[in-house]
């Protein structure tokens, strides 16, 4: 299958690619997963406390659009509040890559872990908040 | 036969349950296919070529899916209107993915450093989930009855079948 230029340009050179520390209190963990594919995806992100995201990471294992969605979403989140994260849809994705509709999924993978992520930090902070 | 899909295990006569005879599907698979050869049928009516070549198909189709624990997991749910693999359905149990990511990194690893020992650790080490994963689909699928369960371990299954397949092409082109 051709992919587009924009997702050979992710996939060879993927943006902000590794870890950010999972126990900081700052930092938000999403993982999520498609069986169809088998891919993996693991995407971090790093808050400030006026809930802007300064960094981003991620490490996923999967078809070369889902790493393009990865690292895309990556670049997207610096300098979004979370709430701005959350509401990032996967057609976005899929049309800034320009996903064939057989990996659309690979998108909705990325808006998942967005998703997850955000819930992560927003569980954080709820049971920092607790304490 | 277009109209109502033939239930792949009513095809090979067999019970439809997860935990099958392989044995027998293998023998009703090989019935099936030589009672429909096409040499059976170079002086029939052009309708029983026809009907014979679809049945055919269609066994061979139901054979590859029957005889692979997560793909007969994944049909026996279809039969339900589950569909297992769903493009919608991304969340998975977190430790599940953590396993995944870290099996994924060691083959990176291994494939890395051509380390073959460690690659058939691996597959070892997959081999065994892959088993307790089908001996939960028997308890789930044939017993219990519970869908959502083993939709879940289906999906599971599903996803070690994945990494079972790169493992052994990463092997495969290791040795060459």
């Amino acid at each position: 299958m051709a992919y587009s230029d924009k997702v050979l340009d992710h996939y060879e050179n993927p943006r902000n690619v590794g870890s950010l520390d999972k126990n900081d209190p700052h930092v938000g963990t999403g993982m999520v997963g498609a069986p169809a594919c088998g891919d993996v995806m693991k995407l971090m992100i790093k808050v400030n406390d006026n809930g802007i995201i300064e960094d981003a990471k991620f490490k996923t294992y999967g078809c070369g659009s889902a790493i393009a969605s990865s690292s895309l979403v990556t670049e997207w989140l610096k300098g979004r509040t979370i709430e701005e994260a959350y509401a990032i849809k996967n057609s976005e994705i899929a049309e800034e890559l320009a996903l064939p509709p057989v990996k659309i999924h690979c998108s909705v993978l990325a808006e998942d872990a967005i998703k997850a992520a955000v819930a992560d930090i927003k569980a954080k902070q709820a049971a920092k908040a607790e304490a | 036969m277009q109209n109502t899909p033939i239930n792949y295990f009513e095809l090979f006569a067999i019970a439809e349950q997860f935990d099958l005879d392989e044995t027998t599907l293998e023998s009703n698979f090989r019935k099936t296919q030589s009672a429909n050869h096409p040499d059976r049928f170079i002086s029939a009516p052009a309708s029983e070529k026809l009907v014979a070549m679809q049945l055919a198909t269609l066994a061979n189709e139901a054979y590859s899916v029957l005889k692979s624990p997560a793909k007969r997991a994944k049909y026996m749910l279809e039969q339900h209107s589950i569909d297992a693999i769903a493009d919608t359905n991304t969340a998975m149990p977190a430790e599940f993915l953590m396993q995944q990511m870290e099996w994924r990194e060691r083959i990176e690893d291994a494939k890395m450093a051509r380390n073959i020992a460690e690659l058939d650790e691996i597959a070892g080490e997959l081999k065994l989930e892959t088993n307790s994963l089908i001996n939960e689909l028997h308890e789930l699928l044939d017993i219990k009855k519970d869908l959502t369960s083993a939709t879940a371990v289906t999906r599971k299954l599903i996803f070690i079948d994945k990494v079972c397949a790169d493992i052994d092409q990463v092997i495969e082109q290791l040795d060459d």
